[in-house]
């Protein structure tokens, strides 16, 4: 009986060893893959061998443009949803008022980076693992290989150019949107107008706020980047490892980008 | 590079690979001639494609040496690497042709990528590489179009569309109907005539590779059993060569022994 007992946990200790070694593993990938990413973005026209313009351009419609819409009715939704919150907070204390300000800052610095994140890592990120993963399938990627042309270089790095920009300019959007929600809903609770409103967000908003925002954004987006090229190259095992590598690549970007926002927030908060 | 036109295109000296801990490669040597038409030939689990992996420099080995064109694979510099790949063409098993381009684009990428050409230099490029392989006029389809033997010749197609030195196919002739397949052997005798190169095809299919070998390796279990003429494959006396001609069975020796331990997974 000692014996089994010892020997369980025996093995309870070697996988708990071998699932560390893997975690730490799978990080380092990331790591060097992001680097390398950024090498053939910075280097690689040096080496004749540029990121090219046209499919940066092309993701940039597919991960930004097209995100527009729904990153902006998102937006708008959880700037009324602060408004709802924050008025019944405040009331208690009969500072209803004060909710212009809560939604200011709590949008700029928080909100509209996560839920454009969050739509990103759900559209993008998981497109980019599937269509990445099916290459994998279909040695398309080995393919790429042999041409000599650089699987990282021709489809990581613009990617990850595309989400740089857009990531961000879509997080301004969404900050806009979310205001406006906020404003809206403010406006028929309240009675406040919309030019006391603007005023009075402009008067409690720092530029600083809004970088806050977009610097979290351009860390999501790298997130969301790394994570879904990475599980897109790492597919083994057809059609079914593309799938988990897509429900894979989705959950761990959400979970890493909330993890990331905590901690943004806290060293930027100090 | 300066190499002289009778040095081997292909040097392996004893390589060995592994996947995880289960030997793939056991010191295999390996040499193709310029000019040569050589067929890799091995039942499914012989290393046949391991070995062709290695070739193209997507695995590396456990030990030992592969040079292609007088470069070492594994030692190579990204310089070197990406020189010898441009003299290095592949058609892959399922075509592999990048399922979101044009048949045209996806045999015009690797001119895209290395070479400095103006549009309509490259579209007469793709044009005469698709008459080559009978596809002319196909250029504007997608892959999903193409039916499985015309996938194949438009992945020749692309593969030589740098006019490489060394041309690769794995399995030409799996999935295809016999007429295909036999016009895809026809294919590749053409293509060496025209362009010659030195050509490997890896496949189990007896049929073409009688057709179109100058020389067979054998592969069995990650060793070579032999290497020679079609004639002197047929006349080889090794029973795994003759099983493989004759499309007999293993014949696995059963140990009770091992057997029963196998069962109860002690």
């Amino acid at each position: 009986m000692a014996d089994t007992a010892g020997q369980s946990s025996a093995l309870l200790i070697e996988h708990l060893g071998r699932t560390a070694v893997a975690a730490i593993e799978e990080f380092g990938y990331y790591f060097l893959l992001w680097l390398e990413s950024l090498y053939w973005l910075l280097f690689g026209w040096m080496k004749k061998q540029p990121v090219r313009l046209a499919s940066m351009a092309a993701q940039m419609v597919t991960i930004g443009i097209a995100a527009t819409p729904i990153v902006t009715i998102l937006a708008f939704t959880i700037g009324v949803m602060l408004a709802i919150q924050g008025i019944a907070t405040l009331k208690t204390f009969g500072a209803e008022e004060q909710v212009v300000m809560g939604i200011a800052l709590s949008v700029t610095r928080e909100f509209a980076a996560l839920i454009t994140a969050i739509v990103v890592a759900g559209r993008s990120g998981s497109a980019l693992a599937a269509r990445i993963g099916t290459m994998q399938v279909s040695q398309e990627i080995d393919a790429l290989r042999v041409m000599s042309i650089n699987p990282v270089r021709y489809l990581a790095s613009p990617v990850l150019a595309a989400m740089m920009l857009m990531v961000p300019s879509l997080t301004l959007i969404a900050d806009f949107a979310a205001l406006l929600g906020g404003a809206v809903f403010t406006n028929l609770e309240l009675g406040l107008s919309y030019a006391a409103y603007l005023d009075r967000t402009l008067g409690s908003l720092v530029f600083d706020d809004v970088r806050q925002g977009l610097i979290k954004s351009l860390v999501f987006a790298t997130i969301i980047t790394v994570i879904g090229v990475s599980n897109g190259f790492q597919v083994t095992g057809g059609a079914e490892g593309v799938g988990r590598a897509t429900t894979r690549a989705v959950v761990l970007s959400i979970s890493y980008i909330v993890v990331a926002d905590m901690l943004f927030t806290y060293f930027l908060n100090r | 590079m300066t190499r002289s036109d009778t040095q081997p295109v292909i040097e392996v000296s004893e390589l060995t690979a592994h996947y995880g801990s289960r030997k793939i490669l056991d010191n295999i040597d390996f040499h193709v001639e310029p000019g040569e038409i050589r067929i890799i030939m091995g039942g499914s689990g012989s290393g046949k494609s391991t070995l062709l992996r290695h070739l193209l420099g997507l695995n590396l080995p456990t030990s030992g040496r592969v040079r292609m064109l007088g470069v070492d694979v594994a030692r190579a510099s990204a310089g070197e690497m990406h020189e010898l790949r441009r003299n290095i063409g592949v058609a892959f098993q399922g075509g592999a042709l990048f399922s979101s381009m044009t048949v045209g684009e996806n045999i015009k990428l690797p001119l895209r990528e290395h070479a400095r050409l103006d549009e309509t230099t490259m579209d007469i490029m793709v044009r005469l590489k698709l008459e080559v392989v009978n596809l002319a006029g196909f250029e504007h389809l997608m892959p999903a179009q193409l039916s499985g033997g015309m996938i194949k010749r438009a992945a020749v197609a692309r593969a030589v569309i740098m006019d490489p030195k060394l041309l690769f196919f794995d399995e030409p002739s799996a999935g295809l109907d016999p007429v295909v397949s036999a016009e895809l052997d026809e294919m590749i005798l053409r293509l060496r005539e025209a362009m010659n190169m030195s050509i490997v095809v890896v496949t189990h299919e007896l049929e073409s590779a009688f057709k179109i070998a100058d020389r067979i390796t054998v592969l069995d279990h990650g060793r070579i059993l032999m290497t020679g003429t079609v004639p002197e494959v047929q006349n080889c006396p090794h029973p795994r060569v003759q099983d493989l001609l004759n499309r007999r069975p293993r014949r696995a020796e059963i140990n009770a022994e091992d057997y029963l331990q196998r069962l109860t997974g002690g």
